[in-house]
């Protein structure tokens, strides 16, 4: 077994590496970029190697500088992670040629799985079933178009070195076609450098399966079972599961068989997943292969009771497999959920900032958590937006998924937009508790998992919101008054005492999605030593008491007792209920700054990331809705578009400026009405 | 300390008959209170709105700290004074905490006839500012006003308590290191065009404040010029070439923030020195005073149920208490201050008067404050106390009233009649802050004894004169008296008029004593120098 070994990577796995690793007795290297100096990943590790800027092409992608870290450290081995190195053949090539083990396949599995056109035709002469397509080299548009009407509409459009849902495009009828080749191209092209497109049969109603294998150097190869990622968006996994509902053992062998066959057609080693479509009539499809660990492999874990890492470093090692077939079995169901800094409401728009306030569910052995992020922490521009993984257990699907839901309640960040509330409403949605999944699952339940847009709000939550203020404004008055001259004095008070009349203080929230801000008039029970109000919300009357002790509020709402949390960034209050997470800003009228700026049409960043290109000339008439600017962000193209008629005055950055959030782009100036 | 054991059974149908007879005068005063808060009206607020300008009560919300206390004076003024319907006088005056400082706030209300100034607009103003110099408080002046009221001119301007005595105020305070701060909100027209001038430190809201010492219509008639209001002296015109304010705002809402970044700024301290607690609520509830008082002056209770309901943890220390015991003296705290309570318990004897005067000494020479609790019928008649010298026994009283240097605080909370109103630090003993609760009475005497003594002199003629005068006719001659004391006692009538800081609800008698109090420690302790006690 080795000694030491490097970790090639960063966050969460690289965390996870490590922390097996560490039980085996091996050491760890960490390397890291600029914006990961104080990550958790370098902590964890016993030692780690500074590679560069933050971008990822100048630190994490260098292969020079990981393979002179793991020389200079004494390193025997890299473990690339996933993404990055991960499925590069150069890096393979590099390691062996620095005498290093890479962790993963034979380069020439990444190669022959790398071309996902190469891929295909491996796995038609191996026999492994295929959807129908075209994969071949003419990349004239006309042909692939030709190719497209003979497969038939609806038809797939994927960049063959393409992953993750970039370089991808569904495309419904003819007249769509072009443009969502050019774009779909544009995205490969930046993304992969290679534009190079496949077209196929776009399955309307498909299931995402797939099958962990793994292969030792001795030509043996095993099938930990099956993942179900069906759920998904933008071609992203959002949850998966393991095993797959409804899957038969007879199905299940032969899928697992196509599987180690596909594994075995390219000479395999060491972990590998092998992507399948499943169709409602159980008939399947060979997608890909993934030459690496997979970001869900804990689902795989949690019902093998193997640890998938520890089998990667055996094996890397030349150690047979740890087991065979028949010694591996299905326990209980598991589940995981992708902890995204993202803005489901807006699109999934990948969402940076400081994880101000962060707190985890209790882990057990029901409950895990894979991140590699502290309270604290930067989410950059610059890498994955994956702040965690949150992986649950159970004996079976039913209560795994009611852990997954409890779990994701208790999971509280604020100061970065998450997904957390997004993945609890699926995890709770009536359709998915009864396997009602594809992977068209969640633009068909909109209506389930999406905030609505200006809608109505919970007069309890409100409450609650000024229940907080209340108390907050109390903590500060009393430690206002500590300082005072004059401590005691009942002008410290904060309950708008008036003379002859009802008290007057009036609570202000803004909250998401709603344009008008809500005040909530509250009213001080007099001559009260306790904290007691009556609060009201819109036509609501509501009777609150509490105790504030740092972030939990041990609330009383007309009676109910609860206690919740609440996360306080500069009065963007976060309430954290077991049912929801409750998010409004708490507009303080007394803060003694005043904004301005007189109000003018301007059109900002959504979020930090650089201007791809302008698409019109400024002062050149547009109408409302053309497409003026475009940013990359996160490795995805956000469009911004014209608000009105009218035209843009100016410009005020160029293709390849960065721009941070919330930065004015142009000032828009539309037609008068 | 001694706790107040209280003898009040709150199920007695006495206790029922007064706490409703109480709850419907304070019903009746919360129905004025709402028509006042109208201001102007629904079509002038709509007005002044449109304009983009907040009415004065939202800026004195948006003025005062979140949340904070505001302890407003004379709500009900002018109340059926005048022909016009001019509410509250048309300015807004009272104690706000400010960037955590008490300071006067006065208001105009342009909704309120422009917000210009009647007789009582002005001794409303020059009341506030009087406060603010006893109690040593900053002023912050939110004007939005048209001068003078232009009929009423006669009564408005040339006196010495008239309108020129607001900026000699502003003048004289900034001398005493009162600090005067002015924002102009509104026009600021005339004389009114110095409260921004003779200020500390001013603010104008662009495009709504106006400051000119006279106004377009007579620029015009004066020189011809023809010139907007703006041109002639709004906000650019101040804060860019005359210098006449400091601060440009670009709206209400920014002045106010301006105004409080002002006060944040004045380094302020309070200078009063008192033996401090923290604040403890009575043992009773302050409510059950409504059942124990009641509205009928003639009903007597024992006082110290109501002294009970006021001061902290209902703890009242005596003093001489079986002696004079038509005077209640004694020490308690109320919201944690220490104070020295006065409170009539019938009417005054000899003893009661000296007890009363040994009592203020004792406070004046330790520095605790003063709270008198007015219920006095007056001073005890008849050759027995002449001949035991009640007049110079009363003279004692109230000299050590009238000299007595610690802040005073008065509330009338049942009649105020006679010399007892002097004995018990009425208005004219300047205390500082009286109040009066919406049962209390006041006038030289009470509205029965004026008609006795008028019908027995009649009756006198009527004997000279050798003539009839029957029972009924008597009668008749005695009620409007009666009616006319009735109405011009009523605590309506004598706040109209500014005779007391305002009408109080019995229950927040202890929050706004707190209040109050705790305003009065920003002036610094005086030693108090007593005149001649004649023995």
């Amino acid at each position: 077994m080795f000694r030491k070994i490097l970790i090639a990577n960063r966050g969460e796995i690289a965390c996870r590496v490590i922390r097996t690793a560490h039980q085996m007795g091996i050491q760890c290297v960490a390397v890291y970029s600029d914006a990961d100096r104080d990550s958790l990943h370098v902590k964890m590790a016993d030692e780690a190697v500074y590679l560069g800027a933050a971008p990822a092409r100048d630190s994490y992608l260098m292969i020079d500088k990981v393979i002179a870290a793991a020389k200079q450290t004494g390193a025997e081995a890299i473990h690339p992670g996933y993404g990055f190195l991960a499925e590069n053949s150069e890096f393979v090539k590099a390691c062996d040629a620095a005498d290093l083990v890479f962790i993963g396949p034979p380069i020439k599995a990444i190669e022959a799985m790398g071309s996902k056109s190469a891929a295909k035709i491996i796995m038609e002469n191996a026999g492994v079933p295929l959807v129908p397509g075209y994969h071949g080299k003419d990349q004239s548009p006309e042909l692939i178009k030709a190719e497209a009407e003979k497969i038939g509409y609806p038809v797939l459009l994927k960049a063959t070195a393409g992953g993750g849902g970039k370089g991808m495009r569904i495309v419904e009828k003819a007249s769509d076609f072009d443009e969502a080749l050019a774009a779909a191209k544009r995205e490969a092209i930046n993304g992969f450098g290679d534009d190079t497109m496949l077209v196929e049969k776009y399955l309307v109603k498909p299931r995402h399966v797939e099958f962990q294998v793994f292969c030792d150097s001795q030509g043996s190869g095993v099938y930990l079972f099956e993942r179900d990622c069906s759920v998904q968006r933008r071609h992203q996994k959002v949850i998966e599961e393991a095993p797959a509902p409804g899957m038969s053992e007879e199905l299940r062998a032969k899928m697992g068989d196509a599987a180690l066959k596909a594994a075995q057609a390219i000479g395999y080693v060491n972990a590998g997943t092998v992507e399948f479509l499943l169709d409602a009539d159980d008939s399947f499809f060979f997608m890909e292969m993934n030459t690496r660990l997979q970001v869900e492999h804990p689902i795989t874990e949690m019902i093998t009771g193997e640890d998938l890492v520890a089998w990667q470093l055996k094996i890397a090692a030349g150690l047979p497999l740890p087991k065979q077939q028949k010694d591996l079995a299905i326990h209980g169901h598991a589940f995981e959920a992708r902890i995204y800094a993202e803005d489901p409401d807006q699109d999934f728009l990948p969402a940076t900032g400081t994880l101000s306030y962060l707190r985890t569910p209790a882990e057990s052995r029901h409950v895990r958590v894979d991140t590699g992020v502290l309270e604290g922490d930067e989410v950059s521009i610059y890498y994955d937006p994956m702040i965690a993984k949150l992986i649950v257990w159970d004996t079976n699907r039913e209560a795994a998924l009611s852990r997954m839901a409890q779990a994701l309640g208790e999971y509280r960040i604020a100061g970065v937009k998450t997904n957390t509330q997004f993945l609890k409403r699926l995890a709770e949605a009536a359709p998915f508790q009864n396997f009602d999944v594809d992977t068209g699952f969640i633009e068909r339940n909109e209506d389930l998992l999406f905030t609505k847009k200006g809608g109505s709000y919970s007069p309890n939550l409100l409450a609650l919101a000024a229940l907080y203020a209340l108390l907050k404004l109390d903590q500060e008055r009393q430690a206002e008054a500590k300082h005072s001259i004059d401590p005691y004095s009942p002008w410290h008070g904060f309950g708008g005492w008036r003379l002859n009349t009802d008290p007057a203080l009036s609570l202000r929230f803004a909250l998401p999605g709603k344009d008008e801000p809500v005040d909530v008039r509250v009213v001080a029970k007099s001559n009260s030593a306790k904290n007691f109000w009556t609060v009201f919300v819109g036509e609501h009357k509501l009777l609150v008491e509490g105790r504030l002790t740092d972030d939990r509020l041990d609330a009383v709402v007309n009676g109910h007792h609860r206690s919740i949390h609440v996360a306080d960034l500069n009065n963007d209050l976060t309430l954290f209920t077991n049912d929801e997470h409750f998010n409004c800003q708490w507009l303080r009228p007394d803060l003694d700054s005043h904004e301005f700026e007189e109000a003018t049409a301007s059109l900002t960043a959504p979020m930090n990331g650089s201007v791809v290109t302008l698409l019109v000339e400024a002062g050149a008439a547009v109408k409302k809705g053309d497409s003026l600017i475009v940013i990359e962000a996160m490795k995805m193209e956000h469009t911004l578009s014209a608000p009105a008629d009218g035209k843009v005055a100016e410009f005020f950055f160029a293709a390849g400026d960065l721009v941070s959030q919330g930065a004015e782009l142009l000032k828009f100036d539309a037609d008068e009405e | 300390m001694t706790v107040i054991k209280t003898q009040i059974n709150t199920r007695s149908p006495q206790f029922a008959e007064n706490d409703a007879a109480m709850r419907e005068v304070i019903k009746d005063l919360h129905t004025k209170l709402d028509e006042v808060k109208q201001g102007g009206g629904a079509k002038a607020q709509e007005r002044h709105l449109s304009r983009g300008k907040l009415l004065p009560r939202e800026r004195i919300e948006r003025l005062l700290d979140q949340g904070a206390p505001f302890l407003e004076f004379s709500q009900l003024a002018a109340l059926d004074v005048y022909d016009d319907f001019v509410p509250s006088a048309g300015i807004i005056t009272g104690i706000g905490r400010v960037s955590g400082v008490e300071c006067i706030i006065v208001a105009n209300d342009a909704t309120t006839k422009g917000g210009t100034y009647y007789p009582l607009t002005v001794k409303k103003h020059l009341r506030a500012q009087e406060i603010a110099r006893k109690n040593r408080l900053p002023c912050i002046y939110l004007v939005d006003s048209g001068g003078a009221n232009l009929p009423n001119q006669d009564e408005v301007f040339p006196d010495r308590d008239h309108f020129g005595r607001i900026f000699y105020n502003q003048a004289t305070m900034s001398s005493e290191g009162i600090p005067q701060i002015a924002s102009v909100m509104g026009s600021c027209t005339a004389g009114g065009a110095y409260v921004p001038a003779m200020a500390d430190e001013s603010i104008i809201v662009k495009e709504q404040g106006t400051i000119f010492l006279a106004g377009p219509p007579l620029v015009k008639a004066a020189t011809g010029e023809v010139v907007t209001a703006e041109d002639l002296g709004g906000a650019d015109v101040h804060a860019r070439i005359s210098g006449v304010v400091d601060h440009y705002a670009l709206s209400d809402e920014h002045a106010l923030q301006l105004v409080r970044r002002s006060v944040s700024r004045l380094n302020w301290k309070k200078l009063g020195e008192l033996d401090i607690q923290p604040s403890r609520p009575p043992l009773y509830d302050p409510e059950e005073i409504y059942g124990i008082v009641g509205t009928d002056l003639r009903k007597p209770y024992d006082v110290r149920e109501v002294i009970a309901r006021v001061v902290d943890g209902s703890e009242f220390d005596e003093f001489k208490r079986w002696y004079g015991e038509t005077l209640v003296t004694g020490f308690a705290r109320i919201h944690g201050y220490p104070v020295g309570i006065l409170a009539n318990n019938g009417v005054l004897f000899s003893e009661s008067a000296q007890k009363g005067a040994h009592f203020v000494e004792l406070c004046a020479q330790r520095g605790i404050p003063l709270v008198f609790l007015q219920n006095i019928t007056g001073f005890m008649v008849g050759s027995r106390y002449e001949h035991e010298g009640i007049a110079k026994h009363g003279a004692k009283m109230v000299t050590a009233v009238a000299c007595a240097q610690v802040p005073k605080f008065t509330i009338l909370i049942g009649g105020s009649f006679g010399a007892g109103n002097y004995g018990m630090c009425g208005r004219a003993y300047d205390p500082n802050f009286m109040w009066m609760w919406p049962n209390a009475r006041i006038s030289v005497m009470g509205g029965e004894q004026a008609a006795n003594v008028l019908a027995q002199v009649k009756r006198e003629q009527h004997e000279r004169n050798g003539t009839e005068w029957s029972e009924a006719e008597e009668e008749a001659f005695k009620k409007p008296t009666r009616e006319m004391y009735e109405h011009q006692g009523h605590p309506y009538f004598a706040s109209a008029r500014l005779w007391d800081d305002g009408i109080l609800d019995p229950v927040q008698t202890r929050d706004t004593l707190g209040l109050a109090i705790s305003a009065s420690l920003n002036a610094a302790n005086k030693p108090t120098r007593f005149g001649v006690f004649r023995m």
